[in-house]
């Protein structure tokens, strides 16, 4: 298995190609890069990805020879260099605007490199047309740059800088001038390009998902330092820091203490520290949380409070949905307004009111484990839980976070939880879940193929969770202003202590 | 209709302003010499109607044109304009691509004032620009003196009053209509155009040669017609620093005007360098048609 993978940058044998032994670059007083050191190995996609003026740019300049470290070396092949101007390098650059010749026709582009090798005309012509067959370009040969399209341009800008056959090919933001569509095609043409070449290609990209869809690793880079370099699935699953985790992707980041979970006891270091602040659904095995809990679930979905109901009486507003809930389905009921309106005026003509409520068809198999479910969730989740991990204590009022495979921490470390939006399940009724929490859907970001719900908690926390939109639009039941438990296991966050 | 209107205003103005005063020249360079005011006959007389015309246009001739052929004064002068203008282009075109290059290379926020530079003669009188030029370049001028007085010279040139003088008048003059618009071009120019051809191999003076001066091609091809073209007809600058061999058709034009009197010639002379010019300037046109359609 590991053979047929490609991963240099595991075995201790392999030579890089390129290797940043302590550089640093400063501009007068300015650090664009400070004291650096990585390699990139042979026929590597390797993407420095980074906010503007992180210094990725920086770094792809001194490559090409456009800038020279101000400390340390760069190697090639085990070479430094340093000394070696940039029309003298076996590293070709494709540049952000392409800087393709004006004045020149598209062959002519592609042929400039090789004319400054002196090759001989028929050499140069079978290499132009290898490249033009490569970049599919062949009928645009007689062309100037002006009369062919953006996408075009940026193949023409890739031939010639493939042409000369390079040993390192370096991209700066190849992609950023091409509309959503036609980015997405031609980073899987570069991929293909890089793949038939066989060419190591260093891309500079501030856009995250151009660098995760193409590179074989990725180098987030933040104020001239590199701060972590890995494969994009390790990247994104495993951020080895906040900034990481929320620059790539969407991410929800919860700050909180530490607690490890110890093992045989698993409520009590929650009881013992949390009883007092944090009256949740964790440590409910005591029937009285979970009643202060189900009214409101209760009532969210058939009495909602309303304020301008004359019988503004708490007293029977309680018991009313007890008695609901005791029905194992109900259909839609009449609010405290339709109710008092029957007593007070429809009475009269219609009769007294009965009280039995409305019944919808009897449940399905599913919906009557769900519903059972409900008041049985808590307790059942402290039993399910795996021993080991961490609780975090994130916010008052709220019930502490679970994170089973966090790193060995000591209690009381500050740390942040870092949940992917995916990872994060929505549903009306509290979920059988190590972690859920509740709240209101403030916003839907409707993508076509997903759906973004912004959920906002009870103490103003927002989360996004996210959805595949596997059903029609229609049929969809979560929506604006829902009350709502979002929900994710136990694993599913990943803890970072920076 | 709206289009129209627009269109005839430009239309309106060229006619007013060209077309109309050529008629006039070309009238009267068809017309003969006579002591009177003006100095030339026929004059369009409408009172006698339709023979009046008809007698006008009998009376026009090309004895002036052949006039032109028959003295060698004016196909010399025609030649020796045409030599100056095409050698002080070309001086000026070497002195102000280096000029223009440096502008367009110096750091953005020295660009205005170094383009102010270039436009600050145009704030003094051309005339007295000229007339300082003489202070310098004469037997006693400035030049002179600090030549002779730090011993480089033992005895003082002769600038004033021969071609070379009118070289510098003419270079130092028409500088800044070569200069901006090889500016404008080299200033628009990419620079990762030449990073990108030191990246495929070029040393910088290939760069330069291969990449720099293409794309600088229009604004030379635009300078040199903004040069040659008013050099061509120049006279103020060979009359005041040129000598009596400096021969110009423009000082010739002047002399038939005001020396002899003789417009019809003047205007014969003038007609023929027009048609002279009429070549390059449609040169220039179709060059900078061509630039914008390149750009559009």
């Amino acid at each position: 298995m590991p053979e047929c993978r490609f991963a240099p940058w595991n075995d201790p044998n392999e030579k890089p190609l390129i290797q940043f032994k302590n550089v640093t670059k400063r501009f007068g007083t300015f650090t664009a890069i400070d004291d650096q050191s990585f390699d990139i190995y042979a026929q590597e996609f390797f993407a420095l990805l980074g906010p503007s003026g992180c210094g990725k740019t920086t770094m792809m300049r001194m490559l090409a020879g456009f800038e020279t470290p101000t400390e340390g070396t760069i190697l090639l092949g085990g070479r430094d260099i340093a000394p070696i101007p940039p029309n003298k390098r076996e590293v070709n650059m494709m540049f952000q605007s392409y800087a393709l010749f004006p004045h020149l026709s598209v062959r002519d582009n592609i042929a400039f490199g090789l004319k400054r090798d002196k090759l001989p005309a028929d050499k140069i012509a079978a290499r132009v047309d290898e490249m033009l067959k490569l970049t599919r370009l062949e009928k645009f040969a007689g062309r100037k740059p002006h009369q062919i399209s953006g996408g075009q341009r940026q193949r023409v800008a890739l031939a010639r800088s493939l042409a000369k056959g390079p040993k390192l090919l370096l991209l700066d933001e190849p992609l950023g001038a091409l509309d959503a569509k036609l980015r997405q095609d031609t980073q899987f043409e570069l991929m293909d390009i890089q793949e038939k070449t066989g060419t190591t290609f260093v891309i500079v990209t501030h856009d995250q998902e151009e660098a995760m869809t193409v590179a074989s690793r990725v180098a987030v880079m933040d104020d001239g330092r590199i701060v972590q370099i890995a494969t994009p699935d390790e990247i994104y699953e495993a951020p080895i820091s906040a900034y990481v985790a929320d620059f790539i992707g969407d991410v929800t980041l919860f700050s909180g203490t530490a607690m490890n979970r110890t093992p045989g006891a698993k409520p009590a270091a929650a009881d013992a520290s949390e009883t007092e602040a944090e009256p949740a659904p964790q440590e409910a095995e005591t029937p009285e949380t979970e009643t202060v809990e189900t009214p409101e679930a209760v009532a969210e979905i058939g009495v909602p409070a309303d304020p301008e109901a004359p019988v503004a009486s708490d007293d029977p507003a309680p018991a009313e949905p007890k008695a609901a809930k005791a029905t194992p389905a109900q259909g839609p009921q009449p609010n405290k307004l339709g109710l008092w309106l029957h007593d007070k005026v429809w009475a009269r003509v219609f009769g007294p009111r009965t009280d039995i409520v409305r019944q919808l068809p009897p449940p399905s198999d599913a919906e009557r484990t769900a519903k059972r479910e409900e008041p049985e969730t808590v307790p059942a989740e402290t039993n399910d839980i795996p021993e080991g991990g961490i609780t975090i204590d994130w916010a008052e009022g709220q019930p502490p976070l679970i994170a089973l495979d966090a790193p060995d921490l000591e209690d009381g470390t500050q740390v942040k939880l870092a949940l992917r939006p995916e990872k994060v399940g929505i549903s009306k009724t509290r979920p059988d879940a190590v972690n859920a929490l509740k709240g209101k859907v403030i916003d839907i970001a409707y993508l076509g193929n997903l759906s973004t719900y912004h959920v906002e908690l009870e103490n103003g926390t927002m989360i996004k969770a996210q959805l595949a939109n596997t059903r029609r639009i229609s049929r969809r039941d979560i929506t604006w202003e829902d009350e709502v438990w979002v929900s994710w296991t136990g694993t599913a966050g990943v803890v970072l202590t920076s | 209709m709206r289009r129209v209107a627009l269109i005839i205003v430009p239309y309106l103005w060229l006619l007013a302003l060209f077309l109309v005063p050529f008629a006039i020249v070309l009238k009267i360079s068809l017309s003969d010499i006579e002591l009177s005011i003006p100095p030339y006959t026929p004059q369009l007389d409408l009172s006698e109607g339709w023979e009046g015309v008809k007698a006008f246009f009998a009376a026009l001739d090309f004895e002036n044109f052949v006039f032109l052929t028959e003295d060698d004064l004016y196909w010399k002068s025609y030649l020796s304009s045409l030599q100056i203008a095409v050698i002080s282009t070309i001086l000026t075109l070497l002195v102000g691509y280096p000029i223009a290059y440096a502008m367009a290379r110096a750091p953005n926020h020295w660009r205005p004032t170094l383009l102010m530079l270039v436009i600050l003669p145009f704030w003094t009188s051309f005339l007295i620009r000229v007339y300082s030029w003489m202070g310098i370049l004469s037997t006693e001028g400035y030049l002179n003196q600090l030549l002779l007085g730090l011993g480089l010279i033992s005895e003082p040139l002769m600038i004033l009053n021969t071609n070379v003088a009118v070289y510098i008048g003419i270079i130092y003059t028409y500088l800044p209509f070569m200069i901006l618009p090889i500016y404008s071009t080299l200033e628009r120019m990419d620079d990762s155009l030449l990073e990108a051809a030191e990246d495929l191999g070029c040393s910088r003076l290939t760069a330069f040669w291969l990449v720099t001066l293409p794309l600088s091609k229009n604004g030379i091809i635009a300078g040199c017609f903004l040069v040659f073209i008013p050099v061509m007809g120049e006279f103020v600058i060979p009359s005041l620093l040129g000598g009596s061999q400096t021969l110009m058709i423009g000082k010739v034009l002047f002399e038939e005007f005001f020396n002899n009197r003789d417009w019809p010639v003047a205007s014969a002379v003038a007609v023929i360098l027009l048609l002279i010019l009429i070549i390059p300037i449609v040169l220039f046109q179709r060059n900078e048609q061509k630039q914008r359609e390149a750009e559009g």
